[in-house]
């Protein structure tokens, strides 16, 4: 198992390594030079260059890289261009509202989707089934940031019940704080939640005809004791990977619903960071997002090996 | 004699075929759905111009966001310019910029697959990149290059260009790697036939239908990146409409003009599952073996497929 | 002879397909009485699976249709209604599977698989029906079973899997029980283990066995009596003797036929029936055997012969099998040289 981790941490350093150039690059790619904008029009050229000396600006583009990438790996993002503090920082004090939000979101997904799949799998081919099947296909086809548009304006605006934007946090109390989640988090949530239930729906049937469920219906087991714990307990490590890959999605997907509804989260920094042009900012958010969405990915291959119980067992 | 029988013959064996085509055409659902329902917007994007009476720049102050009616069809806009119109034009817009980039990703994704499956050293350079670029979420990277590269039209296509062609080039290389296995290529090799003929002559041609797919799913992928970018402000620039500024504008008024984001939402909607449908329709028909094999009393009207991740 | 136990009659099994009804199950008859095993022998595809699944109408009731008659104890189990159904599976009658690994739930222990039933049907405590499955396991002869009980499928052999599976079938003591090629998946000096087991439950707890299988060799070390299936229907029955003795229908006498032979002369080759059994969806008109018969004539090929009693013990379906008996013991000597 050692060996295994090992291996697919090895196998990530390459993309690390393309990930890393690429975002260094879209921030040289940039006309004009950050140095001026920095200091304003005004400026003198003498000015502008001691900030280039500065910031290092003036050194060859791959010593550049090198240095940006050391400070990187020992958690040191850079600096804001206009914000007083460090990438790092502006990162943190804005990942709350974004995490709140993606976890609402995956709550409401996971708890209508796999009910959802679970039925459409036991009436398989009838019109329930079908329904869903269509309902899920029209939910992944719709793009979250519309779905959230739509919803502002039937629940916020149409019919008033939920605030269309904002935020609370959530030491101002629960209610306050996920009233003004409760849309984002089904907009986002919707996608992943189609998803989910197709997973579970495929999932379940693939169980349900393995010949173990044969036997515990031979055993004179109740149907419902045998879909909701024969069954799904075979059929949830598929599941649980969906549902791992999905919050990766969240997490950006929040990045756009969250401008929609004026939430203060990485979204809202990465928005007003390009209007400010303020690159190490959006560079840092793009790696750091880049970087959960890797490491997500990698737990979710490790579970799987874990997860299992034949591997779990044997491991001991 | 002979010949004309026989011509008579290729003639009827082709007829046979478009008809066969267009039966199994017309027996896909989801190809068929997924078509009218393209057809739809487009012709709005083409031939919508020609009922227009307002050009969708025409603004007209006194008439800011009036509701639908039979002057402005859709309503107005908070600068008074015809929604109708702009919607239109919108669709010309957004559909150009998904072709453009289903078509760009196409060619480029098609040279690197190809050239990754036949050349080792390359394949593994080539797909690390692939690997590194899809590694960041798709709609940052867009937002991060649309950043540097400045906001307009043809930066949109450029930056969903780089975001989507590693997954065209994958699918091509796959494709192309089992085709290469094949004997009929290994007796070409064999044959002495250079590299890039076969490459281009015998391998291309099999990797088209996965590719067409895949760009088909690409097209619609682009079509709501694009939006979203425009929405939020870093895609296609005002005043040129497109169907994601205009929610973008209306998202501003939201409380005074529901019509101004319902109207480019269905558009966008229908854009989108009218070409995953034809995606998923193309895939049902050029490969029958994904369909799932099931036992059901009743016939199954939607036979989707799961294993159809987004993008 | 004992009393009747299980009689069914008539069975049709229908499936519900895309391509339109499928009829797996035709016309089956038989009588299973108490204490007795009886083989249910045929080919892959012949419906013997069906069959067994059907007398516990294990099908999803609405892609399945039933016709006839299964009477358990004078009930017919096709009225029944599922919930009743229910009680009677794993109680009464119980059904051992063919392959062990994947019929035990792999995320489930041992002990909880066999005490399931128990829980369920005797409403026997978990403690006492888990100091159950250890017996259950003892008496199907696994070592240190109170170990066993608390481990999962994948860390027994195979042996001990199907001998595990076996302790849940008879968990409940059941009446009946149909076990379906178990012992196919099994190696060979395992499957005479599961074999011997078999035969001494069946004395100990006196209850019925339909054991399917397409080994003839197995049926003849086991079985008291024996159906033979061909495309959905019995094409002969008889006691395990005289069917080895004297074959009636063209079909059983084939799968005789091809039998490897210890005892005698090495033959140059085992003889095999010629052709591929039809499938379900195109089954020919009249004898279902006549497109691979030998003695197939206009008849076997028109018209669907019934199943004839030939003596007390014996059933068969076939329009000419006393000419093939006369002619057989004509050419007595041709025949078992060849």
């Amino acid at each position: 198992m050692g060996i295994y981790i090992l291996k697919r941490i090895v196998s990530l350093l390459p993309v690390l390594f393309v990930v890393s150039v690429v975002i260094f690059g879209i921030v040289h790619l940039t006309p004009g030079d950050p140095a001026s904008y920095m200091l304003g029009e005004e400026a003198s050229p003498e000015q502008v260059n001691e900030l280039r000396e500065e910031l290092g600006l003036n050194d060859p583009i791959p010593v550049q890289y090198l240095n940006w990438l050391g400070g990187v790996v020992q958690g040191d993002f850079g600096d804001s261009y206009f914000m007083n503090q460090s990438v790092l920082d502006a990162i943190f004090s804005h990942i709350g509202p974004t995490l709140s939000l993606a976890i609402v979101a995956e709550i409401i997904a996971l708890s209508i989707s796999i009910p959802i799949g679970i039925v459409a799998a036991i009436k398989r081919g009838t019109a329930t089934d079908q329904s869903v099947m269509v309902v899920s296909l029209m939910g992944m086809a719709i793009p979250s940031f519309l779905l959230a548009l739509f919803l502002a304006l039937i629940f916020g605006v149409q019919l008033g019940w939920l605030p269309v934007a904002g935020y609370q946090p959530l030491s101002n109390g629960l209610w306050n704080h996920l009233q003004y989640l409760i849309l984002p988090a089904i907009s986002l949530g919707a996608i992943q939640a189609a998803l989910i239930a197709r997973m579970t729906r495929a999932s379940m049937l693939e169980v349900l005809n393995t010949d173990y469920i044969k036997m515990a219906r031979s055993k004179g087991m109740k149907e419902r004791t045998v879909i909701y714990s024969h069954a799904l307990k075979n059929a949830f490590l598929p599941i649980l990977t969906v549902i791992g890959a999905t919050f990766g999605a969240l997490v950006t997907g929040a990045v756009v619903t969250e401008t929609i509804f004026n939430i203060p989260g990485i979204g809202q920094l990465i928005i007003n960071s390009i209007e400010r042009r303020d690159y190490t900012i959006i560079q840092g958010i793009v790696l750091f997002v880049t970087l959960i969405y890797v490491t997500i990915n990698l737990i979710i291959d490790l579970l799987y090996g874990f997860i299992d119980p034949r591997v779990r067992l044997d491991s001991k | 004699m002979s010949t004309t029988s026989l011509s008579n013959i290729r003639k009827e064996l082709k007829k046979e075929q478009r008809s066969l085509l267009l039966k199994r055409f017309l027996s896909n659902k989801l190809l068929l759905t997924g078509s009218v329902i393209m057809l739809f917007v487009v012709g709005i994007a083409l031939i919508g111009p020609f009922f227009l009476s307002y050009t969708p720049y025409q603004m007209v102050v006194e008439n800011r966001l009036s509701p639908p009616s039979a002057e402005h069809l859709l309503g107005t806009d908070n600068f008074g310019r015809d929604l109708f119109s702009r919607v239109v034009y919108g669709a010309q817009i957004s559909l150009g910029v998904g072709l453009a980039v289903a078509v760009i990703t196409s060619v480029i994704g098609l040279v690197i697959g190809l050239l990754a499956s036949y050349y080792k050293t390359l394949d593994h350079i080539l797909m690390r990149i692939c690997d590194g670029l899809m590694a960041i979420p798709g709609i940052l990277f867009a937002i991060a290059l649309m950043a540097a590269l400045g906001p307009q039209t043809q930066n949109v296509i450029i930056a969903l260009s780089i975001v989507f062609t590693p997954h065209i080039a994958r699918v091509v290389r796959s494709k192309a790697l089992s085709i290469r296995e094949e004997t009929y290529v290994e007796a070409m090799r064999a044959q002495g036939a250079s590299p890039l003929r076969i490459i281009f002559l015998h391998i291309a041609p099999n990797t088209i239908s996965p590719l067409v797919v895949q760009a088909t799913f690409i097209f619609a992928d682009s079509i709501i990146t694009e939006a979203a970018l425009s929405f939020l402000g870093a895609g296609v620039p005002t005043p040129d409409p497109s169907w994601g500024n205009i929610l973008y504008d209306g998202k501003l008024v939201i409380f005074n003009a529901w019509w101004m984001t319902v109207f480019p939402g269905i558009m966008i909607i229908l854009a989108v599952i009218g070409l995953n449908f034809v995606g998923d329709g193309l895939r049902d028909m050029i490969d029958p073996h994904t369909k799932p094999r099931s036992k059901k009393k009743r016939p199954n009207l939607f036979r989707f497929n799961f294993q159809k991740a987004r993008g | 002879m004992t009393t009747e136990l299980l009689n069914v009659e008539q069975l049709r099994t229908h499936f519900y397909t895309e391509k339109g009804t499928v009829t797996a199950v035709d016309d089956v008859s038989f009588t299973i009485h108490e204490g007795e095993i009886v083989g249910l022998v045929g080919e892959s595809g012949c419906g013997k699976s069906v069959t067994s699944q059907s007398i516990m109408r294990l099908y999803d009731e609405y892609m399945v249709e039933y016709e006839g008659k299964i009477e358990f104890n004078g009930d017919n189990l096709l009225n029944y209604p599922i919930k009743k159904m229910q009680k009677i599976r794993g109680d009464a009658i119980s059904m051992i599977f063919q392959d062990p690994l994947s019929s035990l739930n792999p995320v489930f222990t041992i002990g909880k698989q066999i005490a399931e039933p128990l829980m369920l049907h005797h409403k026997k405590s978990k403690k006492e029906a888990y100091e159950r499955a250890v017996e259950l396991l003892a008496l199907t002869g696994i070592p240190s079973p109170e170990k066993r009980v608390h481990e999962y499928p994948h860390q027994l052999s195979g042996g001990m899997r199907q001998r595990a599976m076996i302790a849940v079938t008879l968990a409940c003591e059941p009446k009946l029980l149909i076990a379906d090629e178990p012992t196919t998946a099994l190696d060979v000096t395992i499957q005479a283990q599961i074999l011997n087991l078999m035969r001494d439950l069946n004395k100990k707890l006196q209850m019925g066995i339909i054991f399917i299988t397409h080994d003839l060799g197995v049926v003849a070390e086991l079985c008291d009596r024996v159906m033979v299936m061909y495309l959905g229907q019995i094409v002969e029955e008889a006691d395990v003797k005289t069917l080895f003795e004297q074959p009636l229908h063209p079909y059983t006498r084939g799968l005789i036929k091809s039998i490897p032979q210890m005892t005698g002369e090495r033959k140059s080759e085992l003889s095999v029936i010629k052709g591929n059994v039809p499938s379900l969806t195109n089954k020919p008109k009249g004898c279902r055997f006549s497109t691979r018969c030998e003695f197939a004539d206009e008849k076997c090929i028109e018209e669907m012969p019934p199943l004839k009693t030939h003596s007390d013990t014996k059933k068969v379906r076939c329009w000419h099998y006393e000419e093939i008996i006369a002619r057989e013991e004509g050419g007595h000597v041709h025949a078992s040289s060849t």
